[in-house]
């Protein structure tokens, strides 16, 4: 058998992706520049026997998709920037909870309505810390469709094994941008499938109570255990609790099950970075246009080297400091004004060593934006 | 030419960014190429200006957009005038005496080719022009044949509208004939 060759938009690799991961249930509400995912999936997935529901909002969306989640289902919604506002209450919902669903935001220029049709990179900071309170949150983004493909899947699988919302952070170029996507054979991607209770019917079934090794089973809600859920604090039972102990101890579970595996959870990918002199640390389209910059340097002999990131949270800040020690300098490329710019600050060893090229207008980084930087960076001038 | 550099421009609802779609696709899936599309264009649906990138090389491409076309199609005055300045010098620019005036002294080879005319004569139906167009640019360029253009078209148009569409297809593909390969 040969992989199916597809012609097709960043937003459709990603529900491509979602449907390989076995997405079983969408909800959403279109919105530039996401709104291919939602229309393509009106279509697909009903003929997979998945269901779809366009509903009357962001808010309403993120809530389904949490409520069909907890009843065993693979789920995900969409989004760009207004939307994953209007989603941080449920995404925080889904956090205390501990409900599985994968969320996109196909970035665009903010804040507010901002640039609907233009892309950019300035919901990173939202995707860590949109949701009020203490919280530990995944959120990957990826380059190309092949990685979107991948990453989308991947989104689906740690969804499912730390029982955690992960954010798919896209953004417009990628998102509408057209390239080719060899789409995997069954089975060429590892699926991450729910971890069900065996507890049987009629013996106590203890929803947040975790095994010894940490991860909570659960049972499909509707289905032979009766439970509780809720956004307070809560005990094994699922009830409100405002005991202390009970209160750290759950804090100190959703911080720890997302932080202490920085590692395991950090996708990434490396270019030429064994002899580089300076290194780009980028991701999403910017990273595109930082690898043609270094690419095109190798073939003068100058020794640049690039990072990209494809886990942005939790943010892999032992790989960043080893990766950059020793280097002339660091260069972070992204289309905001710095945000994982001081991520990079606080993980290396020299901070003042770190510079950013960025563009904030709405339109592309180019590689001859970044060659200007570099310019100044080596102390060339403009 | 290792790489192929093209800017469609045009008004919304002309189906520049559909046939630069086409183009890029048949590219890929037919002719065994690596090729990149993306656009740029306002939140009306119709009107305004409307721009589409391709590019087509043999190599990987990382940055998706065209900063410098080889091959600049523009088919309003207004596109027109927007878009000639970041043509490569020397390089080709295809517009319609219909809707384009070519007054400027313009380093390129400027080619009119009277494409809504001729679909006006020929066909009589305007829905097909941009098929049209990519007839004349698939000619120009010679890396995309006609004939996988058409294996495109029927994934994507209904059957009963296909003949009207390679007609247009042909008709773009004849008129550009005296500029057969000018960019290979």
């Amino acid at each position: 058998m040969s992989r199916q060759v597809k012609f097709v938009q960043g937003n459709e690799a990603c529900l491509e992706g979602a449907l390989y991961a076995g997405l079983q249930f969408y909800a959403g509400y279109p919105i530039t520049p996401s709104s291919e995912i939602t229309e393509g999936l009106a279509l697909r997935l009903p003929a997979v026997g998945g269901k779809f529901i366009q509903m009357e909002d962001e808010i309403s969306s993120i809530c389904a998709i949490i409520g069909a989640s907890l009843t065993g289902h693979k789920v995900m919604t969409a989004t760009s920037g207004p939307g994953f506002s209007l989603m941080q209450e449920g995404l925080g919902y889904a956090v205390m909870t501990e409900i599985p669903c994968v969320i996109v935001d196909v970035m665009r220029g903010g804040p507010s309505t901002g640039l609907p049709t233009h892309g950019g990179q300035g919901d990173v900071m939202q995707a860590r810390w949109g949701v009020h309170g203490d919280h530990s949150i995944v959120a990957l983004t990826a380059s190309s469709h092949q990685d979107v493909f991948e990453m989308t899947v991947e989104a689906f699988n740690i969804a499912e094994t730390y029982r955690t919302p992960v954010i798919l952070l896209l953004d417009e170029a990628i998102g509408h941008m057209r390239e080719k996507l060899e789409i995997p054979e069954p089975g060429e991607l590892p699926l991450v499938e729910r971890l069900r209770t065996s507890v049987r019917d009629g013996v106590n079934y203890h929803p947040y109570l975790p095994r010894e090794d940490g991860r909570l089973p659960m049972s499909d809600f509707g289905g032979v255990h009766r439970y509780n859920v809720t956004g307070l604090y809560h005990d094994m039972w699922g009830f409100p609790t405002s005991d202390p102990k009970m209160v750290h101890g759950l804090i100190r579970h959703l911080h720890d099950k997302i932080e202490n595996r920085v590692n395991v959870l950090a996708r990434y990918k490396e270019y030429f970075l064994e002899d580089a002199e300076r290194i780009m640390v980028s991701y999403g389209c910017s990273a595109r246009s930082a690898l043609h910059v270094v690419k095109d340097r190798r073939l003068r002999g100058e020794k640049l080297g690039l990072l990209e990131l494809q886990t942005l949270w939790p943010f892999p800040a032992e790989i960043v400091r080893d990766r950059c020690v020793g280097k002339k300098s660091v260069i972070v490329v992204e289309m905001n004004m710095g945000q994982i710019l001081h991520e990079v600050k606080k993980a290396v060893d020299q901070p003042d060593n770190v510079f950013l090229a960025n563009r904030v207008d709405g339109e592309y980084i180019t590689p001859p934006d970044i060659y200007k930087i570099l310019r100044l960076i080596q102390g060339k001038g403009v | 030419m290792e790489r192929h550099n093209l800017v469609f421009t045009g008004s919304g609802g002309q189906g520049v960014i559909t046939a630069a779609v086409i183009l890029a696709e048949t590219a890929v899936l037919h002719e065994g190429l690596v090729a990149v599309q993306s656009q740029t264009y306002g939140a009306a649906a119709r009107g305004g200006s409307t721009r589409a990138d391709v590019i087509i090389a043999k190599s990987e491409i990382l940055f998706p957009k065209v900063l410098q076309p080889n091959l600049l199609v523009s088919l309003t005055q207004e596109a027109y005038s927007l878009n000639y300045p970041i043509l490569r010098p020397g390089g080709i620019l295809i517009s319609d005496p219909k809707f384009v005036n070519t007054e400027k002294k313009v380093d390129a080879i400027a080619i009119q080719l009277p494409m809504y005319q001729g679909v006006m004569d020929e066909i009589g139906k305007p829905i097909v022009y941009n098929v049209c167009m990519l007839g004349a640019v698939a000619r120009i360029i010679g890396i995309v044949k006609p004939e996988s253009i058409m294996k495109v078209l029927e994934t994507r148009i209904p059957r009963g509208f296909l003949e009207m569409n390679q007609k247009a297809l042909e008709l773009g593909y004849d008129m550009a004939a005296p500029y057969e390969n000018f960019m290979n």
